[in-house]
């Protein structure tokens, strides 16, 4: 009963609170009445929208999700000094390369974040996917060691996405 | 506005605007399509992500009440940013650009563009 309850009035719950946040964020306030016509709207677009998108895996572990966030940003600013450094450095001693990395992730939502989050981190770029979505291609501008590189990928990320997804 | 807070807010609108300059300089430096196109993580990471907090602090003191709509900016340009990057990849393959002479696995490009698993 209250899990039928709770799947008609919030379909999909963490977009419900990314809406309230977001609405919030957009007018920069607290307000009751924002609050008000927040939860209205965190109410009511997932419940319009519900049937539009695909049944995508919901996020099982919240606190592994938050400990990713805060892992990503962390890489990506260690990674920004890195690649700045390079790319100040002289072109020639640049490696770019190609990479497939094969996949064990096979849903959309979290293959989503894994290539944005590989986008995201400077020097690495997600160019495509394979068909099958077996492998992910990259493009890497500096290439050291490409087993490293794949193994630090599918350790830092892919591995935590499939704990949060538990997929 | 305290003399620590301008401190704080200076050193971090010039942190910014650093690496912003750094990623247009990499930009126009950089020798091919592909290369290219990770200079420009460096401004939407790093460079965005250090204006918007001396804005939420700049803001959220001058007014006394927590100004975080710069957030959202945030979270847009990490959503749009990968899939930019992304589509210029998809774009700069199928019109068969060049990659520089000395890129490593050059023989997957063919593969990629018909996203095909590499064997």
């Amino acid at each position: 009963m209250v899990n039928r309850l709770r799947l008609f009035w919030f379909p999909s719950p963490w977009l419900s609170l990314l809406l309230f946040v977001a609405w919030l964020m957009l007018n920069n306030s607290a307000a009751p009445g924002h609050l008000v016509l927040g939860a209205l709207l965190a109410i009511a677009i997932p419940r319009l929208t519900a049937r539009l998108g695909d049944p995508q895996p919901t996020m099982k572990r919240p606190v592994l999700a938050i400990r990713y966030v805060l892992r990503v940003l962390g890489d990506i600013i260690r990674d920004n000094f890195r690649v700045a450094l390079l790319i100040m450095g002289p072109n020639q001693r640049l490696q770019p390369a190609f990479v497939a990395l094969p996949l064990e992730l096979h849903e959309p939502l979290p293959l989503t974040i894994l290539a944005g989050t590989i986008s995201l981190t400077p020097g690495t770029v997600s160019v495509e996917i394979s068909d099958d979505k077996l492998w992910l291609y990259i493009h890497t501008l500096h290439l050291d060691d490409e087993a490293e590189l794949i193994a630090h990928i599918k350790g830092r990320y892919e591995a935590a996405l499939k704990e949060i997804f538990e997929c | 506005m305290s003399f620590t807070v301008e401190l704080i807010i200076c050193a971090l609108v010039l942190l910014g605007g650093l690496f912003a300059l750094l990623g247009s300089i990499g930009v126009l430096k950089m020798s091919d399509f592909y290369t290219r196109l990770h200079a420009p993580t460096l401004a939407a990471t790093v460079g965005m992500g250090s204006l918007l907090i001396a804005s939420i602090i700049a803001f959220t003191v001058r007014e006394q009440r927590l100004s975080a709509h710069e957030l959202l900016i945030t979270l847009f340009v990490m959503i749009t940013a990968p899939v930019t990057a992304h589509m210029l990849a998809k774009v700069a393959l199928h019109q068969r650009q060049q990659s520089v002479a000395n890129t490593r696995n050059k023989a997957l490009t063919e593969k990629i563009r018909k996203r095909l698993p590499p064997e």
